[in-house]
């Protein structure tokens, strides 16, 4: 058998990532047919076969990130040795014999073969800083034995810290002892049989036990195999593009409004009642059913009629009035959101704008948006009521100034003329840059848009 | 933003090796991969110099082996009712958008013969172009973690690499009279960071002198004598 290798792609290179098998186990592979490709920094990599034979098993499963020189797989190329094979003569750049064991080799019981320390460690996720490599030698620890909670699970130095100073305190089990700030996950010490990682908290207020003298023995080797059936602590996945962009404009719009948000309670009870009224036959005439969503829209663009600095933009030191109101609405999708937006959102009734939110959302959703209908939005929605929140302070959606969050209407008791009663109450929330719009005015808004709403007249049907 | 085509270096005779430029013009995309495949096979197994492969595609959206079918926005039968056209192909990255007004450079490499990393292959094909951007008084750089050559008003050229034996395929486009407004099929408006081109920076610059800046700085990164075929 021959260990595939992850080979180096260059000096500065110190993993990758293996996107793809171009065999399965048990098929035959041509020296230098391609055998698997692997990703580096927006480069894919085709690595051919070191040796002809036949693909025996695959160790370095698909969208995997491991350090380089790490064993991705073993050839079986029919010399039929046992594990501990002689390396051939002249292992091709890409390739590594099985690790020679340390002394001549004798072929004889199929015994496991002996791993130095160096070459556990690449069995361990992720690459290993030197320090870490270091101090592990030093202290004569087996890092397959070391749970790493850095990222992908690499094995930092407090990791490696808690390990030793777990491993000397934990016979005694009493003793606190000193813990990193995070939780430390440290295995068991070699020789109980324990079933799990075990969990250690630092106590709040934890004794400064003394460090005990560490010990040198190296943890025997059939300990490996007991690390190997578990579960890695973390699990590193590429975002997804729209993943990143999402993260990047979240950043850039914190970074560049000054966010402020207000949030006003408004009495939905006369919408309530009068959707409750309607929406039977509003869903037989339309097709689609009457929400909240639409009203809250209606009242929006009048309330940005009457203070249009909310529907403008900051240019350098110029303030950009919009002509349009294009509203758009956060949709959620399985794995990000996106914002299509709802043009001349004034010039629609509620009818209309509940068949703008049925239509971009389930677009949205399956995909099929028109590249215009993600642009130039003027002011932006986000119904998160609809997730039960009652109320968030939304992320301005750059270069808008503001951004309404609608919460959940529930009913609530409420005191109405010195009387309890049952209303339909939901919370606006109101973020806004106060670059731009001082509190009053974005409270003037926001009571526009309650007292359209709380005074409704308009008919829907 | 100031644009003027600096006259070219004074050519200076050296012992570099040879890169061939091929300046295809306008090619559609499953053409021009074919192309790029023989060069490989040529080039792997010595029959040819290094290749430079300058190309303009009519517009298609291509997915790199990694894409992730979420950064389309559309379907593909939309866009190919758009008159786009859509490919899955093997290099690095994810999904992208080819069109006119661009110049994709797809150059055939021989890492063995350069610098045997494919990291600082990446690296120097971004200085091509931020060096040849220079010289249209553009600033351009990187930025951390997004491969790729950025100016301040956003993304100006994207870079996927496929590699096989050490030679390369795939490479770069830079939007110089790109319409950008193609890019929103492929990420979300408003959520995304600008793509932007060398047009829209105010730069009038036409495709033959950006052509002959980026060879002439592709010539410097990489020391290669180039040679228009």
């Amino acid at each position: 058998m021959i260990d595939v290798i992850m080979p180096q792609m260059g000096e500065s290179i110190v993993e990758g990532t293996l996107t793809k098998w171009l065999k399965k186990p048990g098929e035959s592979v041509e020296r230098d047919e391609p055998l698997f490709e692997i990703s580096t920094d927006k480069v894919d990599t085709e690595i051919p076969s070191p040796v002809a034979g036949t693909l025996g098993e695959i160790l370095v499963q698909e969208g995997t990130t491991v350090g380089i020189n790490t064993v991705v797989g073993r050839i079986n190329d029919g010399a039929g040795a046992p594990a501990a094979a002689a390396p051939p003569a002249a292992p091709p750049p890409v390739a590594k014999a099985a690790a020679p064991a340390p002394a001549a080799p004798t072929p004889a019981a199929p015994v496991p073969v002996t791993v130095e320390p160096a070459a556990m460690a690449e069995e361990t996720a992720g690459p290993l800083s030197p320090l870490v490599r270091k101090m592990a030698r030093e202290n004569g620890i087996d890092l397959s034995q070391v749970r790493g909670t850095g990222a992908g699970g690499r094995i930092t130095k407090q990791d490696l810290e808690a390990h030793i100073d777990g491993r000397s305190a934990a016979p005694a089990q009493a003793a606190p002892q000193q813990a990193p700030a995070q939780p430390a996950y440290v295995a068991p010490p070699p020789p109980p049989p324990a079933p799990q990682a075990v969990v250690q908290q630092a106590p709040p207020a934890a004794q400064q036990a003394p460090p005990p003298p560490r010990t040198q023995a190296v943890a025997p080797v059939q300990e490996q195999a007991h690390f190997r059936g578990e579960a890695p602590a973390a699990r590193v996945e590429p975002m997804s593009v729209m993943r990143q962009k999402i993260a990047e404009h979240m950043v850039f719009s914190k970074r560049t409004s000054a966010h402020v948000t207000t949030v006003h309670k408004v009495d939905m009870t006369r919408i309530a009642k009068m959707r409750d009224r309607v929406k039977g036959e509003f869903q037989a005439r339309h097709g689609f059913s009457l929400t909240f969503l639409p009203f809250v829209m209606r009242a929006t663009t009048a309330a940005l009629q009457a203070y249009p600095l909310l529907n403008s933009s900051i240019d350098g030191t110029n303030i950009i009035y919009h002509r349009d109101i294009n509203l758009g609405m956060a949709v959620a999708l399985e794995n990000g959101l996106i914002v299509p937006v709802i043009r001349n959102a004034d010039e629609k009734n509620v009818v209309g704008l509940q068949r703008s939110i049925a239509d971009l959302a389930s677009r949205a959703r399956s995909r099929q948006l028109r590249p215009d209908e993600v642009q130039a939005g003027t002011f932006s929605i986000t119904n998160f009521g609809s997730f039960g929140s009652v109320f968030a302070t939304p992320v301005i959606n750059q270069p808008q100034v503001a951004i309404l969050g609608v919460g959940t209407v529930e009913k609530v008791p409420v005191v109405l003329d010195d009387a309890i009663a049952i209303r339909s109450v939901c919370y606006l929330a109101l973020t806004f840059d106060h670059r731009l719009i001082d509190g009053a005015l974005g409270d003037q808004f926001t009571q526009k848009v309650k007292s359209i709403l709380e005074n409704w007249s308009e008919e829907v049907l | 933003m100031q644009c003027t085509g600096k006259p070219s270096m004074p050519e200076v005779v050296t012992a570099a090796p040879l890169c061939e430029l091929r300046d295809l013009g306008s090619m559609r995309y499953a053409d021009a991969f074919g192309l790029q495949q023989q060069f490989v096979e040529r080039r792997k197994h010595g029959e040819i110099a290094d290749q430079l492969l300058i190309v303009e595609h009519p517009h298609v959206v291509t997915m790199g082996r990694n894409g992730h079918d979420e950064n389309l926005l559309c379907a593909p039968e939309l866009l190919n009712r758009a008159g786009i056209e859509f490919h899955r192909t093997d290099r690095g990255g994810d999904v992208t958008y080819h069109g006119p007004g661009q110049i994709v450079g797809y150059p055939i490499f021989d890492l063995r013969e350069w610098k045997r990393d494919v990291v600082a292959y990446v690296r120097a094909l971004e200085q091509v172009l931020i060096d040849a951007l220079a010289e249209f008084g553009i600033p351009a750089g990187r930025e951390a973690g997004a491969t790729g050559v950025w100016t301040a008003e956003g993304k100006i050229a994207a870079i996927g690499v496929h590699i096989s034996r050490w030679v390369t395929s795939h490479g770069f486009a830079l939007n110089v009279a790109t319409d950008l407004s193609y890019f929103r099929y492929i990420v979300p408006c408003g959520l995304t960071k600008p793509v932007t081109s060398m047009q829209a920076l105010g730069c009038q610059a036409d495709r033959d002198q950006v052509v002959a800046a980026v060879a002439r700085s592709f010539a410097r990164v990489f020391d290669r004598e180039m040679e228009k075929i």
